[in-house]
């Protein structure tokens, strides 16, 4: 039902696991639907330089939130929140139509961590 | 470096044993024979119709002629269901089945329902089992069917369907039993049993796929669902598939020799360990149906704080076949009805996991996957927002 691209960032994730001190973080999803993704930040001049995640989820949570932390790695908040969850399903190469949802969970995750950042300077912390 | 193959998941289909695969060969082209037809080929064929429909019966305590051979479980359950209803006397009556049933028996009393039928549908307890006094406390004037199953596919709990069919007969209510996971598992003596209706399929007693069977107690009044050349007593129309039939007789004998020659008792053993082995490996899990009333092969958890469907793929790369009642895993945004029925909520049935063990399954095969499951576990748990880090 999946294929290796999608097997490889589940079974491998990269970019797993909590930051340390991270500057920011975005949640989104709940458990009651199955899916939790969790998007730590650590930022400096307004660019991403460190990123991870955690998620609660089947397969494809894992791989989209797994290889939407490499696309947004190393951009500016401004560039990482033109994500889209096509861009995810496109770099994963294709995902099942009942787990497109999971590659909307990635988007909101990143747009998520990025809110929290503004939220965080704009109130002088 | 190679990796152990290890199928847990006998409770959604079992390997044709290699006695009954051979039983079958010889009825695609040797014997070709119609049953039904008056020549030599079609005798030969017929003898080894009757010869099934003895094995099968033999298996339950039941009578050759109470056999019917169906396409298969689901159809078995229509057929016992919706064969009862459209009796001209039985139309838009009552029946009562219970929330957990396989979705042959659930939805086709759902559809009756939606064509004027009244229906009754069960909750179940912690367990995912109903109760005597439930029945009772369910029966009405009109009311025709009972409908529920012996064991359970999802969480392994029997039923008490000895009290339920003493209730129906006192009543003078049909008892239909689904025993689809636990024929040729659990003995089964319908001379004792009071039970008028009974649901069969071959494929998960090591027989082929596409064939069941419906027991039918005598006297049992039953509309055919097909109509046609009037095969199989007149319930089931269309030439017989003789390799399958042929299989579902050596599957039940086999079936009959497995209860007595200690299989099943072994079995339980492996069962037993695998559970033990995976509630003291794993904090935070818990073993879904009934400790001891439960099928002897049958084993099915939550685990906390990680999904079904994630923790199946990682089985499967590690050789590990099993299967999960997650949302993710049935195609739907909503986890396994039966765990819901049973109380447990969305978070916990997401966690759902079943393995089922079968008549080859080794105490290697069960360490192998108690391991692997700790490590699996483990490993999800790291990357879960939810899990204990450690």
């Amino acid at each position: 039902m999946y294929n290796d691209k999608v097997r490889d960032y589940f079974l491998n994730p990269r970019n797993v696991g909590a930051l340390e001190n991270p500057d920011a973080v975005g949640e989104v999803g709940n458990t009651t639907c199955g899916d939790v993704m969790k998007i730590y930040l650590k930022i400096e001049n307004e660019r991403i330089v460190d990123i991870s995640f955690e998620t609660y989820g089947c397969a494809a949570a894992i791989a989209t939130s797994s290889i939407a932390t490499e696309m947004v790695k190393g951009k500016t908040l401004d560039e990482a929140v033109q994500l889209k969850n096509r861009d995810v399903i496109q770099a994963l190469g294709e995902l099942p139509p009942e787990k497109v949802h999971c590659s909307v969970l990635a988007e909101e995750a990143i747009k998520a961590a990025v809110e929290d950042y503004r939220k965080r300077t704009a109130s002088g912390g | 470096m190679s990796i152990r193959k290890v199928y847990l998941d006998h409770s959604a289909t079992t390997p044709v044993a290699a006695e009954v695969l051979e039983a079958m060969l010889p009825y695609f082209s040797e014997i070709p024979g119609n049953p039904n037809s008056i020549h030599a080929w079609g005798q030969e064929a017929a003898k080894a119709l009757k010869k099934a429909r003895e094995q099968v019966a033999a298996l339950l305590g039941a009578k050759p002629e109470e056999i019917i051979f169906t396409g298969g479980g689901s159809e078995a359950d229509n057929l016992a269901i919706k064969g009862t209803a459209l009796l001209e006397k039985n139309r838009g009556k009552h029946l009562i089945t219970t929330a957990v049933e396989h979705h042959a028996v659930l939805d086709t009393c759902r559809w009756l329902e939606e064509q004027g039928f009244s229906l009754t549908v069960l909750p179940v307890n912690s367990y995912g089992q109903v109760t005597p006094e439930q029945v009772r406390g369910a029966l009405r004037e009109d009311t025709f069917l009972v409908s529920v199953m012996h064991g359970n596919n999802e969480v392994g709990s029997l039923n008490p369907v000895a009290k339920i069919g003493d209730l129906c007969r006192e009543r003078g209510v049909l008892f239909h039993v689904d025993a689809v996971q636990t024929a040729g598992h659990l003995p089964i003596n319908l001379q004792e049993l009071p039970v008028d209706l009974l649901t069969l399929s071959a494929h998960k007693m090591y027989g082929p796929k596409g064939i069941g069977a419906l027991y039918v107690r005598k006297k049992t009044p039953l509309v055919p669902l097909v109509h046609g050349g009037g095969q199989e007593f007149g319930l089931r129309s269309g030439t017989e598939s003789m390799p399958s039939i042929v299989g579902f007789g050596a599957a039940a004998a086999l079936g009959a020799r497995r209860l007595q020659d200690g299989s099943v008792e072994e079995e339980k053993r492996l069962r037993d360990l695998l559970i033990r082995q995976v509630l003291e490996r794993n904090d935070e899990v818990i073993l879904t149906g009934h400790p001891e009333e439960r099928l002897p092969y049958h084993t099915s958890f939550c685990i906390h704080h990680i999904e079904g469907e994630a923790i199946l793929l990682r089985l499967d790369a590690l050789g590990i076949g099993a299967s999960s009642g997650s949302a993710c895993t049935s195609g739907s945004l909503e986890p396994s009805y039966v765990l819901l029925a049973m109380g447990l909520d969305h978070a916990t049935a997401h966690g759902s996991l079943r393995m089922t063990l079968g008549k080859d399954t080794s105490e290697e095969d069960i360490r192998y996957t108690a391991e692997n499951l700790q490590e699996v576990v483990r490993v999800l748990r790291k990357m879960s927002p939810f899990g204990r880090k450690g």
